[in-house]
């Protein structure tokens, strides 16, 4: 077995909006990353197998799994974070204000990651029926609050952002 | 949990110097796409390589489109890209509708078409439908191109056939003609199907059944085919509704269905009749 330290990766990539460079090793997620290296403990670690959404972060305005998703691949593309949510004035994002609104989380553990995936969602299509909201979130697990009042601050959050375009 | 062990990522400026790699690092080297389940299996330490070959490094290894025939998918192409590709919606739809079924939004994010067969992992969408369907696989390796089938690629459980030094590159996936319904289904609970089951028929022009192509998959190491059921599934329209049932239990026959914790033998043997029937009547447009 080689000895040799594999080669560190010189990673940049914009990071809610601004740009960061970090050094890490190629078999480092992008979740160990964010956690151990920014201070950004918004994304949480749970099943580790893709199938919780817990770690869900924006990649490319996509949302992937950052507990498995190589910190190497997010080289110069755009990553979001539930802490790059609330806008320029600190006002939260209207989906963040619909989960709480709606009372869409209890423990909060699911929310950040259901609130990114939301957000990948309607910002693709703005205006979902409650059946793509259902197949869209059907990855992100939450133990709590049953799911309904997910869907309502979801479907809330469309209304919300639709007149707020005008 | 444990950080995944070291490795280092190379990334091939072509297929040539990818089979190169492959060629290179042996055992210690593997193709990485997505890692939706690569990079599973190397978290719980059921794999170890000390080097990825980042296959998307190699360009154009994405493309979905018409090549004579066929639709050609690339085997980089995600679960995404080809559920939201236009020519696979209007050529293939029942592949985009699969894709867009397929684990869940994160997984189809980055999850790769040509990842997802050479895990070979049993319960996998694509293969199922892909049999069905007559797909192609091309692999390309250090001495040239060849063409296997599904049933060739897809060696075992977890294991493909191709060489160590090949390359899957995309699927031929044959264009369906006017008279040909195609229909997949799948029953799932947990984060993985139980069951998939995928339906092709050819019709001739009074509606009956000139050829069925059916394949069932998730109970088995590879998906499977019955020679038996897919003659019982060709004929007029109303005999063939007659023999469902037996069709469906030559599928199960075939498959060798054991219990385990998704479900006894039994169960599955049930779920594949349900199955069938839906699919059939979802091809012969007899759900009004």
């Amino acid at each position: 077995m080689s000895k040799d330290r594999p080669a560190l990766v010189e990673l940049r990539f914009e990071l809610n909006g601004k740009d960061v460079a970090v050094e890490c090793e190629p078999q480092q997620t992008l979740s160990e990353v964010l956690r151990g290296r920014l201070n950004l403990t918004g994304a949480k670690i749970s099943c580790e197998v893709q199938v919780c959404g817990a770690c869900t972060v924006l990649v490319d305005a996509l949302p992937v799994s950052s507990c498995t998703y190589l910190a190497y691949e997010a080289q110069g593309r755009s990553v979001t974070t539930i802490e790059g949510l609330e806008g320029r004035d600190r006002t939260l994002h209207p989906i963040q204000q619909c989960f709480i609104d709606e009372f869409a989380f209890q423990c909060g553990f699911c929310t950040p990651g259901m609130i990114l995936s939301a957000k990948a969602l309607l910002d693709d299509n703005p205006d979902p029926t409650d059946d793509e909201i259902i197949h869209h979130m059907d990855g992100n697990l939450c133990r709590c609050t049953g799911y309904v009042p997910i869907l309502k601050a979801i479907r809330k959050a469309a209304a919300v952002m639709k007149e707020a375009r005008g | 949990m444990m950080p995944l062990r070291r490795f280092a990522i190379h990334r091939p400026a072509d297929l040539g110097e990818a089979a190169e790699m492959l060629d290179h690092y042996g055992d210690t080297g593997t193709l990485y796409a997505g890692g939706t389940e690569l990079l599973l299996a190397m978290r719980h330490d059921l794999l170890r390589y000390e080097h990825l070959i980042d296959i998307k490094a190699v360009a154009g290894l994405d493309r979905v489109e018409r090549r004579d025939g066929h639709l050609y998918i690339g085997a980089g192409a995600t679960h995404r890209t080809i559920e939201r590709s236009a020519v696979c919606r209007e050529l293939l739809p029942v592949m985009s509708e699969m894709e867009a079924n397929v684990a869940n939004v994160r997984v189809r994010a980055t999850g790769t078409l040509g990842g997802n067969l050479c895990f070979a992992e049993p319960h996998s969408d694509p293969a199922t439908l892909l049999l069905a369907l007559d797909g192609t696989a091309r692999a390309q390796g250090k001495s040239g191109e060849r063409m296997l089938s599904m049933d060739e690629l897809l060696a075992g459980a977890y294991e493909n056939s191709l060489a160590q030094d090949e390359v899957l590159t995309g699927v031929d996936v044959p264009l369906p003609g006017p008279s040909q319904r195609n229909a997949y289904l799948k029953f799932q609970v947990h984060e993985r199907p139980l069951l998939g089951l995928a339906l092709s028929l050819e019709l001739d022009d009074g509606g009956d059944i000139r050829e069925a192509r059916c394949a069932i998959g998730c109970v088995s190491p590879t998906p499977c085919r019955s020679e038996a059921a897919e003659s019982l599934l060709a004929g007029p329209a109303d005999s063939v509704e007659q023999r469902l049932q037996e069709a469906a239990a030559a599928l199960a026959d075939e498959a060798a269905l054991t219990d385990d914790r998704e479900g006894s033998a039994e169960y599955k043997r049930h779920l594949i009749g349900v199955l069938l029937h839906r699919a059939a009547r979802k091809c012969l447009n007899r759900d009004g």
